[in-house]
C-alpha cells in the first residue's frame, strides 16, 4: 500500500464492476428461462462451478493469492457468457470443456486477469462451434421447457431429434443457401411458429432483456454508449442498407438487431474493456468492425452467430486502433495529426 | 506447371522490386553506430573498459573487438541499453573491470595538497583547476567521478566522496506492487 | 453573467469543509524558537544574509533572492540567529535542508514597515518590491509571484484570474481569508494587475462556499473595481491552475505553455491578500493561514508564523489519540509529512490529521483491468492506464509520448480505479526518473564536449612540441654544418644531453 497521494478512494473495486455485470445479466436470463427453461440456470451452474475451479487451480499454479483473484468475479461473468452463448440442452461437458477453454486457455496462459488480448468467453465459443458444430447448433424448440426431458439432454442420453430446432438466423440462412428452396426473405420469417414477430419467436424478447440490463450498465456509468450504440447502428445500417437493395436476400435491422446474440454481443460482449478498444473514437471503431464482420459472417458465412468469431478479430486490431485514436490531451487540440 | 513457375516468379520480382525501392525511399539516416553507443556510454572517461575513454570503447564494441559489458559506471542499466541497441543478449557486467558503485566526485584535501599538477594532468575532462605549487581543486559539477586522479597524487589527498541525497536530487521511488503479498 | 465552460473529468469527494470554517481564525502563539527553511519557493533557493549570533528584528531580511526565480526570507520575529543549521523541512523525503534557526526575544518587534504607493511607483519598482518582500504563490506551489507578472514580448496578460476555489476537500484558509479578508485581497489583486498590465480581473470561488462569494462580491461592489465575482461548479479539481482558467475563460494552458501565452495569469487570493499585505501596509510574507483539520477535536483557522514547528501548531488544534498520519496539503495532493519537527513554511496551506477510520487502507491492488475509469476522471483528457503501463514497465519514452508530463497529479484517476492501483505514485516516479535521466544525459554531453575538447588540446600541444623540436634540429643541424670540426661536434651533442636532462629534472618537481 503506499502512502502518498491521494488518501482518499473511492469505493469501488474490481468485484463491484463484475457484480454489476453480472446483475445486469439477470434480465435477460429471466426471459431466457422463460421460454427455454430451467436448464438455462443448469448450464450456468455448470459453467460457474467449472470456473471458480479452474480458476482456483490456475491461481495455485502460477502462485498468486487466491482470495482476491477468486472473488473478484471476473471467472463468473466469462462463466456466464460461456453459458448463455452454449443451447440450454448441450450436454453438460460441452459447458466444462466451454469454461476450460475460456479461463485455463484463453485467460491465464495469457497472464491471468487483465492481459488477455481476446475475449475469453468468444474464444471458448469458437473452439467449441470449430470442434462440435452439430452440439453446438441444436437448439430446443422455443417452449420445450420439460425440465425433466431437459435434464436427460444434458446428463444422459441425447434423443433430440423431436425437441431440436435450428435458431431463426440459422433457419433463415439454411433456406436461403439451398436454392432449390427459392425461399425469400419475407417467406421464411412469414412462419410466426419459428419467427415471432421480428427476431425469433422467444429471441426478441430475451434480446429486450439483455437490452434492458445492458442500459442498467450504462446508467450506472460500468460500460459507456459508445460501443453498443455503434454496434446496434451498424449492424442495423449493414442490414436495413442490404435488405434495401434485395429485400427478397437479406433480413432488415429488426431481425437482425433482436436475433441471436446481438444485444449480448451489444452490451455484454463487445464491451469487454479488457480484449476491447478503450478510447472513445477507438471505442465506435472496433464496435463498428465487429457489427459488420458479424453481418457478414450471418449472412455469407456457415455458422450459427457471427459475433465469436467477429470478436476475435477485433480483438486483434485493438492495439492498432487505440494507437491511432488516442484523444486529444487537454491544450493539445486541434494540433493532433 | 509454367503457368504456376510464371506467376510466382512474377511475384518475386514484383516484391523484390517493392521491397527494393522500399529500402532505399524509406532509407533510416541514423547516427552512425559508434555514435549510438557512445550516447549510451556514461562518458565517465575512467578507462576502466581497458580503453582509453568512452568513444575509444565505443569504437571497440561497433567494430566487435569489446564486449558490451566491460563499463562498470554505467552499470546493468547502461548494459542493457547497449544490448538493447545492438540486439545482443544482456550479461552481468564483468567483474575484471570493476564493480557498480554509487555515483561519488572526487575532493581534494586542501591542507595536504602540494600543488604538483599530477591530478590536473591525469583529468580527462579537464574538472580540477589549480597551478603548479598551487592549491589544486575539483569543480565538483564537471567531476565524472573517474578515479583517474586517484593514483597520480604523491600524497594521497583526494579523496572519492559519495553524491549525497538532498532535496534537489531526491527522486520518487519506484511504488511497491502489493499483489502478490495480499493473501 | 460570464458564461462557464467546464472541464472534462473531475471527481467529487466528500468536502468535508464544514469541521473546520465555522469558527473564525485563531492567532498561534508565537514559539520560542522559530525554523525558517531557506528553500521555500519553487526555484532557487534563498541566500543567507545573517549568521549566528545576528540580532534580527520583526520583518528583516535573513535571506535574499538566490537566483532571478527566487524570493526574500524574512524573519517571523524579533530575536537571535543562533544559526543556519540543517532541519527536517517539510517534504515527502523526510530530508534535512538548511534553516535559519532564530530564537525569538518575546518582544516581536517590527521593522521599519515602508508601505508605498503602487500606483505612484513604476512596475518594475513593483515587481523588485514583491520579491524582497517574499512573496510566492500560496496556492500550494510556492512560485515566485513577481515571476508570474511579467510576459515575454510574444506573451501578454489581459485577464487576471484570481482562485478560491480551494477544491481540495477539508482545506478551508483561503474560504476563510475570502469571508474576513475581501477588501485586501482585492486591493492586492488590483495591484497585481497594474504590475501585470491587465485589465480585468475574474474571481473563480467554487459554488459550495456561498459565504466568501457573497463577501468577496460585495468587497468588489464597495471598491467599485471592475471584478467579476463567478461561482463555479464544485468539482475536483476545479482549482487546479489550468482547470480554472478553462472554466472562467475557455482557454486550455498546454504542458510547455504559460498561461501568459494565452492572455491570462492566475494568481491564488492569498497571494494577492499577501501582496496587499507587502505592498500597501510593508509587511513581508512572515505569516499565513493554516488549517488544521482532520482527525483533531478542535479544527479551525489559525494565522501562523513561518517556521513555527508543525508539532506546536498541530497541538492547538488536539489531535485524536488514533492519529496515525499527518498530511502537509489535502488528501488528493498532500504527502504525509515525515516527522512533525517540519516548520510551517509558505506552502503549508494546510495540515491533515488522518487516521486509519479516515483514511482506510484501500483492498489488494489488482491488475488492471482497462476498465478507463481513469480517462475519464482525468481532468487533463489523458489515458492514465496507457501512461501506467509504460511507468511500470520502466519504458519511459513511451510514458512520455502518452503525454506523461502533461499529468497534474490531481489524483482523481487513483481515487477511481476499481483496481486500487496507485497511478499517481507510478507517474511521480517516471516523471522524477526522467527529470534525473535528462540530468544525467546533460552531464554526460557536458563530459564529452570536455573530454574531445582537450583531446585536441592534447593533440595541439604535440604538434606544437613536434614543429618546435624539428625547428630545433634544423637549426643544430645547419650550425654542424656550419662548424663541420668533430669536436664541436661532441660539444654540441654534450650540451644537449645536458639541456635534456635538466628538462626531465625540472619536470618531476618535489617527487622527491
Amino acid at each position: 500500500m503506499s502512502n502518498n497521494s491521494p488518501f482518499l478512494r473511492q469505493p469501488a473495486s474490481v468485484q463491484v464492476v463484475m457484480l454489476k455485470v453480472l446483475a445486469a445479466l439477470l434480465p435477460g436470463i429471466a426471459v431466457y428461462i422463460h421460454f427455454f427453461g430451467w436448464a438455462v440456470v443448469v448450464q450456468i451452474a455448470i459453467a460457474s462451478v467449472t470456473a471458480l475451479v479452474a480458476e482456483t487451480v490456475m491461481l495455485a499454479i502460477r502462485k498468486k493469492a487466491l482470495k482476491p483473484f477468486l472473488t473478484d468475479g471476473s471467472a463468473l461473468v466469462t462463466a456466464w457468457l460461456v453459458a448463455l452463448t452454449l443451447p440450454p440442452i448441450a450436454p453438460w461437458w460441452l459447458a466444462v470443456l466451454g469454461v476450460l477453454i475460456a479461463i485455463v486457455v484463453a485467460k491465464h496462459l495469457y497472464g491471468g486477469l487483465g492481459q488477455n488480448p481476446f475475449n475469453p468467453a468468444m474464444v471458448a465459443f469458437c473452439a467449441l462451434i470449430v470442434a462440435y458444430p452439430q452440439l453446438m447448433s441444436q437448439w430446443p424448440a422455443v417452449g420445450f421447457t420439460d425440465f425433466g426431458a431437459q435434464m436427460q439432454a444434458v446428463f444422459g442420453h441425447r434423443d433430440l431429434d423431436a425437441v431440436v430446432m435450428a435458431t431463426p438466423l440459422d433457419a433463415l440462412r439454411t433456406a436461403l443457401h439451398t436454392p432449390e428452396a427459392r425461399a425469400t426473405v419475407s417467406g421464411v420469417l412469414g412462419s410466426h411458429a419459428t419467427f415471432g414477430n421480428i427476431g425469433g419467436r422467444g429471441w426478441e424478447w430475451i434480446a429486450l432483456g439483455y437490452l434492458l440490463g445492458g442500459l442498467w450498465l450504462v446508467q450506472q456509468r460500468v460500460i459507456t454508449w459508445h460501443i453498443p450504440a455503434a454496434f446496434l447502428g451498424t449492424l442495423g445500417l449493414a442490414s436495413l442498407l442490404a435488405s434495401l437493395a434485395s429485400p427478397d436476400q437479406y433480413a432488415g435491422p429488426a431481425f437482425h438487431v433482436l436475433t441471436g446474440g446481438a444485444m449480448l454481443g451489444a452490451f455484454f460482449i463487445a464491451t469487454d474493456p479488457v480484449s476491447g478498444s478503450t478510447t472513445p473514437r477507438g471505442k465506435l471503431i472496433f464496435a463498428a468492425g465487429l457489427a459488420l464482420l458479424t453481418w457478414i459472417i450471418r449472412v455469407f458465412g456457415a455458422y450459427p452467430d457471427g459475433i465469436a468469431f467477429a470478436t476475435l478479430l477485433m480483438n486483434i486490431c485493438v492495439p492498432l486502433i487505440d494507437m491511432s485514436t488516442q484523444p486529444a490531451v487537454f491544450g493539445h487540440k486541434g494540433k493532433q495529426p | 506447371m509454367l503457368e504456376a513457375l510464371l506467376v510466382m516468379a512474377l511475384g518475386s520480382v514484383i516484391l523484390g522490386g517493392a521491397l527494393g525501392y522500399a529500402s532505399v525511399k524509406f532509407r533510416v539516416e541514423g547516427d552512425p553506430l559508434v555514435e549510438k553507443i557512445d550516447a549510451i556510454l556514461p562518458q565517465t572517461q575512467c578507462g576502466q573498459c581497458g580503453f582509453p575513454g568512452c568513444k575509444p570503447y565505443a569504437e571497440a564494441i561497433a567494430k566487435g573487438e569489446a564486449d558490451i559489458n566491460c563499463c562498470p559506471p554505467g552499470g546493468e542499466d547502461g548494459i542493457h541499453k547497449l544490448a538493447d541497441l545492438l540486439g545482443r543478449e544482456f550479461k552481468p557486467l564483468s567483474g575484471e573491470h570493476g564493480v557498480e558503485k554509487p555515483k561519488s566526485t572526487a575532493v581534494i584535501d586542501e591542507n595536504v595538497c602540494i600543488g604538483c599538477t599530477l591530478c590536473i594532468q591525469a583529468c580527462p575532462v579537464d574538472a580540477i583547476v589549480g597551478a603548479a605549487k598551487q592549491m589544486h581543486t575539483v569543480v565538483a559539477s564537471q567531476c565524472t567521478g573517474c578515479e583517474l586522479c586517484l593514483a597520480p597524487c604523491p600524497v594521497n589527498c583526494i579523496d572519492m566522496v559519495p553524491i549525497p541525497e538532498t532535496i534537489d536530487n531526491w527522486k520518487w521511488k519506484y511504488p511497491v506492487f502489493a499483489v502478490q503479498k495480499a493473501a | 453573467m460570464r458564461p462557464l465552460f467546464g472541464f472534462t473529468g473531475g471527481v467529487k469527494p466528500a468536502s468535508h469543509k464544514t469541521e473546520s470554517n465555522q469558527g473564525g481564525i485563531v492567532v498561534a502563539p508565537l514559539p520560542p524558537v522559530l525554523t525558517v527553511p531557506l528553500r521555500q519557493n519553487a526555484g532557487l533557493a534563498s541566500r543567507p544574509l545573517v549568521q549566528a549570533g545576528d540580532r534580527v528584528l520583526k520583518g528583516q531580511a535573513i535571506a535574499g533572492p538566490g537566483g532571478s526565480i527566487s524570493v526574500a526570507i524574512h524573519a517571523p520575529t524579533s530575536g537571535t540567529v543562533r544559526g543556519i543549521e540543517t532541519h527536517p523541512i517539510p517534504h515527502p523525503s523526510g530530508l534535512l535542508a538548511p534553516c535559519v534557526v532564530i530564537e525569538a526575544d518575546g518582544e516581536d518587534r517590527w521593522i521599519e514597515r515602508t508601505p508605498v504607493d503602487p500606483y505612484a511607483l513604476p512596475v518594475e519598482e513593483l515587481r523588485t518590491r514583491l520579491r524582497d518582500a517574499g512573496v510566492v504563490g500560496l496556492g500550494g506551489a510556492a512560485f515566485p509571484s513577481f515571476v508570474k507578472t511579467q510576459h515575454g514580448p510574444t506573451q501578454r496578460i489581459e485577464t487576471l484570474i484570481l482562485n478560491g476555489a480551494e477544491c481540495e476537500p477539508f482545506i478551508t484558509c483561503d474560504d476563510l481569508l475570502m469571508r474576513t479578508q475581501a477588501g485586501q485581497i482585492l486591493d492586492g489583486a488590483a495591484v497585481l494587475a497594474h504590475i501585470a498590465g491587465a485589465q480585468r480581473i475574474v474571481v473563480g470561488i467554487e459554488d459550495n462556499k456561498p459565504e466568501a462569494v457573497a463577501a468577496m462580491t460585495a468587497a468588489a461592489q464597495r471598491a467599485g473595481l471592475l471584478v467579476e465575482v463567478v461561482a463555479v461548479p464544485t468539482r475536483y479539481p476545479a482549482g487546479g491552475e489550468k482547470q480554472l482558467i478553462r472554466v472562467l475563460t475557455g482557454i486550455e494552458v498546454p504542458f510547455g505553455k504559460l498561461p501568459p501565452d494565452y492572455g491570462v495569469q492566475c494568481f491564488n487570493v492569498a497571494t494577492a491578500y499577501a501582496t496587499a499585505r507587502a505592498l500597501l501596509h510593508g509587511e513581508p510574507m512572515i505569516s499565513r493561514l493554516v488549517t488544521v483539520t482532520g482527525n483533531v477535536e478542535r479544527p479551525g483557522n489559525f494565522e501562523v508564523r513561518i517556521g513555527t514547528p508543525i508539532a506546536d501548531l498541530l497541538k492547538l488544534a488536539e489531535p485524536k489519540a488514533d492519529t496515525d498520519r499527518n498530511l502537509m496539503g489535502g488528501p488528493m495532493m498532500g504527502f504525509a509529512l515525515p516527522t512533525l519537527d517540519a516548520p510551517v513554511i509558505k506552502a503549508t496551506n494546510c495540515i491533515l490529521a488522518g487516521s486509519k477510520a479516515m483514511f482506510p487502507a484501500p483492498g489488494p491492488e489488482m491488475p488492471c483491468i482497462r476498465c478507463g475509469s481513469c480517462a475519464r476522471a482525468c481532468p487533463m483528457d489523458l489515458q492514465p492506464f496507457e501512461m501506467y503501463w509504460f511507468s511500470r514497465a520502466k519504458i519511459l519514452g513511451k510514458a512520455q509520448e502518452y503525454h506523461l508530463f502533461d499529468c497534474i497529479e490531481c489524483g482523481c484517476c487513483t481515487y477511481v480505479c476499481p483496481s486500487r492501483i496507485p497511478l499517481v505514485d507510478y507517474f511521480r516516479f517516471a516523471k522524477s526518473e526522467i527529470r534525473a535521466r535528462e540530468k544525467e544525459n546533460e552531464a554526460a554531453d557536458a563530459a564529452r564536449q570536455r573530454y574531445e575538447f582537450r583531446l585536441e588540446r592534447e593533440e595541439r600541444e604535440k604538434q606544437e612540441k613536434a614543429a618546435k623540436l624539428a625547428a630545433k634540429a634544423a637549426e643544430t643541424k645547419a650550425k654542424l654544418a656550419q662548424a663541420g670540426d668533430a669536436d664541436d661536434k661532441k660539444a654540441l651533442i654534450a650540451a644537449a644531453v645536458a639541456r635534456a636532462q635538466e628538462q626531465k629534472a625540472e619536470e618531476k618537481p618535489g617527487v622527491e
